[in-house]
């Protein structure tokens, strides 16, 4: 799996690309904590993560939970309809504030 | 960051296999997460040596076998912590050495690699019906967000049960739920529950089981039959994969805890029905998946020449009261109430958890003890079907310890025969509907668990629609299933367009649901029966994974009416603490309007107990916080209609009308708070109906004060 982090005006967008599971989740946590900035916004894109697993999905909360604590403004985008079925039928859809689309969520973010 | 290890054990001893391992925790049983690896633990008092085999996730060679050494044995229990080995992608299993003895009850067998009964997660059956891989065992991820979620704790006497089974509830395609058939598609019908009203879903088995391991077929379509209702279990830890949305990608235990953190969020508790009384082994000639491998003589009730007793009628039975497999038992309760919230049991086939090793009756069997003390198990539920295929029975007998509640087989058949006009039934239906203080004496009225159906058996429609079993789609010539059911068709078998005949069948459905609901004790639905679920006649559907037995959501609007009248029933229970008495009647309390349950007849005050007069008249009263609390019900199984007296009230009180079976659709029952006068003394109860009336004040109390 690729990070790759772009600005798109005060939101930091980082796309997950690839498959997030136990063998990528580790170094996907890592470099998470390094790109996400503290106080600041973030997107996290998931329109080309191809496969989640239970680890991956526990990454991608605790991401997001410390986010929220570090009080960075965070969502998610462009979850596939595979993604959000896995996502959706174990409950962990519920916790993340979803947008459709990069540009949805910058927007949301932005306002 | 630091390179050493965080613990002093977080680093391997030995090389095995190519693997570091070292001495593992001997405690907790199972395959368990650890810095580093994964720590594996496994018993076997008979065993002579024990080899740890590991795949990895989906291929059918090993990734590696290891042995485990000396060193690394505390007892009889092997432990093995394994590091580098990704717990979310391997499989694993063990082979037991040990004396191949049936006459001396021991069956190691080294060729199999056996499931850990303690496994997590079972994989080789990840979807519904799909493809049959090997038995493995696997790692379940045991962190949950759960929030503020814990076990509900309703008081027993509030509950109202609804038996369900996760694929039959939502598989057929009338369900409208995106993940049909599994944890997620119940959670889409949580709105549904909610507003039928009932506070607890009994799921039947969600254990790990074979769906595929039944071997006949269908004479009339040819085509295989499955062991779709699951009693018979493999892995005891294990939510069953085929249940989930997500089972091929091994998430059903994620699934299944967010499925009871909804329910609990609706205010919906979850009783699992577990079948400890027997496991998926068989007898002799059946497969050897786990337990048989490990420790046979200590798994199973064996005859003394080393056969396996059959009081579960399925070829083995699990023995209980061994102290190992109590252990087991305790372990794996704790286990569904722990992780994942479960707020009760109901224990399948319980008596055969009251039977010694050598299958007698025990009066304190200590597994029974040891789960009603239990302290992480003080707030479940624990429901016995006290009866076993053996022919011990023990409905009012089973050893309880002031914790068990039971299955009322005798409320079941009682409530039938009254309602289908056998003579001489009224005054047992007194008993029945007091919640069998003759069965449960010294304990509380939600010691019964009142049903009329249950999976087992005929349908509450088909109930009213037949008067013998039709099972011949079962393969077995119509001979499995139960011929005792008590049933009427209202005079023609099966369906009918005779309009009479259809019209008393309406009456009696709800003539079964008004004693059910407004019974003492703890009332039992079956998923579907609110709207008319037929299984066409067939009353043993345990293996009918087809339209026959899944819930049919269409009948919803079928039988709108039958739902309405269900819904209010739930809700005039819920608003009548007279209904839901915690204790068995004191009588008269002196500071209130009447006792708390007296006898009327054609005349107030005088009951006619005669058995011919097929004639049941109540009236149960509380005096509570609320005020004072009075239902009168009358229940005639008579062909002919009665003018009952009614017992006079207070002035300033007069009886309302909410239930009248004999009127037609849409005026039959009336919504708990809005029910209508009735004028006069007197009421007037037609053939083969029920009247519930309720008192209520005739000018509100603004008005008065």
């Amino acid at each position: 799996m690729e990070l790759e982090k772009q600005m798109r005006g005060p939101v930091t967008v980082i796309a997950l690309n690839g498959e997030l599971d136990s063998t990528t989740a580790p170094k996907v946590q890592q470099g998470l904590d390094e790109l996400v900035p503290v106080h600041g916004m973030v997107l996290l894109d998931l329109s080309r993560t191809t496969y989640m697993s239970s680890a991956g999905l526990r990454v991608l909360l605790l991401v997001y939970r410390l986010c929220q604590q570090m009080g960075t403004r965070v969502m998610v985008s462009g979850i596939s309809d595979e993604v959000r079925a896995v996502m959706a039928a174990t409950g962990f859809l519920a916790f993340f504030t979803v947008a459709d689309s990069v540009d949805e969520g910058v927007e949301v973010l932005a306002a | 960051m630091s390179r050493s290890p965080e613990r002093l054990d977080a680093f391997p001893t030995h090389r095995i296999a190519g693997f570091g391992v070292r001495a593992g925790r001997p405690l907790p049983f199972g395959a368990s997460r650890v810095p580093g690896g994964v720590n594996f633990s496994v018993y076997s008092a008979g065993a002579t040596r024990m080899t740890l085999v590991l795949f990895r996730r989906g291929e059918d060679e090993p990734l590696a076998e290891l042995d485990f050494p000396p060193e690394f044995v505390v007892g009889a229990v092997y432990s093995m912590t394994v590091f580098g080995l990704d717990a979310e992608t391997v499989e694993y299993g063990y082979r037991a050495d040990g004396p191949f003895d049936p006459d001396r009850g021991h069956r190691f067998d080294r060729r199999q690699v056996l499931l850990d009964p303690y496994a997590t997660l079972v994989h080789g059956r990840d979807s519904w019906g799909g493809q049959r891989r090997p038995l493995r065992s696997g790692v379940a991820l045991d962190d949950f967000d759960w929030e503020d979620d814990r076990q509900l704790r309703l008081p027993s006497e509030d509950l109202v049960i609804y038996e369900a089974h996760v694929r039959g509830f939502t598989r057929h395609p009338s369900s409208n739920v995106d993940q049909p058939g599994t944890f997620a598609g119940l959670v889409d019908k949580i709105p549904y529950l909610k507003s039928l009203g009932v506070n607890a879903i009994e799921l039947m088995p969600v254990f790990e089981y074979d769906e595929l391991d039944n071997e006949r077929v269908d004479p009339n379509t040819g085509k295989p039959l499955h062991n779709y209702w699951g009693y018979s279990t493999i892995g005891f830890f294990a939510p069953k994969a085929g249940l989930a949305a997500t089972g091929r990608l091994g998430m059903q235990a994620d699934e299944f805890k967010n499925m009871v953190k909804q329910l609990h969020r609706a205010g919906i508790e979850v009783i699992l029905d577990v079948v400890f009384n027997h496991t998926a082994e068989g007898n002799e000639r059946g497969p050897t998946l786990s337990f048989r491998g490990l420790d046979n003589s200590v798994y199973y009730m064996l005859t003394p020449d080393g056969y396996y007793y059959n009081f579960s009628g399925t070829g083995n039975t699990l023995n209980c009261n061994h102290p190992i497999v109590r252990g087991f038992v305790l372990d794996c309760l704790r286990h569904w109430a722990s992780q994942f919230h479960v707020d009760g049991f109901r224990f399948d086939l319980a008596a055969i958890l009251a039977r010694a090793p050598d299958g007698a009756p025990i009066p304190n069997p200590p597994l029974l003890e040891s789960l009603a003390a239990d302290p992480v198990l003080r707030d479940c539920k624990l429901i016995a079907e006290a009866w076993d295929a053996g022919g011990l029975y023990q409905v009012g007998s089973f050893p309880n310890y002031h914790r068990f509640s039971e299955w009322n087989g005798k409320f079941r058949d009682t409530v039938r025969r009254f309602v289908k006009g056998d003579a001489g039934v009224a005054g047992e239906l007194a008993t029945r509907l007091l919640g069998s203080p003759d069965l449960y004496r010294g304990r509380a009225p939600t010691a019964s668990v009142n049903f009329v159906t249950a999976h087992d058996g005929f349908t509450l429609r088909d109930l009213v629609s037949y008067n013998g079993k039709h099972n011949e789609a079962n393969g077995e010539g119509n001979r499995d299933g139960d011929n005792d059911n008590n049933s009427w068709n209202c005079g023609v078998e099966g369906d009918t367009d005779d309009k009479h005949v259809l019209a008393l069948r309406d009456r009696q459905v709800r003539n079964l649901l008004l004693l059910l609901l407004t019974s003492h004790g703890i009332p039992m639905l079956v998923a579907g029966d609110e709207f008319g679920r037929t299984q066409r006649g067939n009353n043993n559907a345990y293996c009918q994974d087809n339209e026959l037995s899944w819930v049919d959501w269409s009948l919803a609007e079928t039988n709108a009416g039958l739902l309405r009248f269900t819904r209010a029933a739930i809700a005039f229970r819920r608003a009548h603490p007279a209904l839901r008495r915690p204790w068995h009647l004191r009588g008269h309390q002196g500071d209130g309007l009447f006792p708390e349950v007296s006898w009327h007849g054609e005349r107030a005050w005088t009951p006619d107990w005669s058995p011919g007069q097929r004639l049941l008249a109540a009236l149960l009263y509380c005096h509570g916080p609320e005020g004072h609390d009075c239902v009168y019900l009358a229940a005639n199984a008579h062909w002919d209609g009665r003018e009952l007296e009614l017992p006079a009230l207070p002035d300033g009180m007069r009886w309302h009308l909410f239930a009248d079976t004999a009127q037609p659709d849409g005026h039959d029952v009336h919504q708990p708070g809005e029910e209508p006068p009735i004028a006069g003394d007197r009421v007037r109860v037609e053939p083969r109906s029920t009247v519930v009336l309720v008192a209520r004040q005739t000018e509100s109390r603004s008005e008065r004060e």
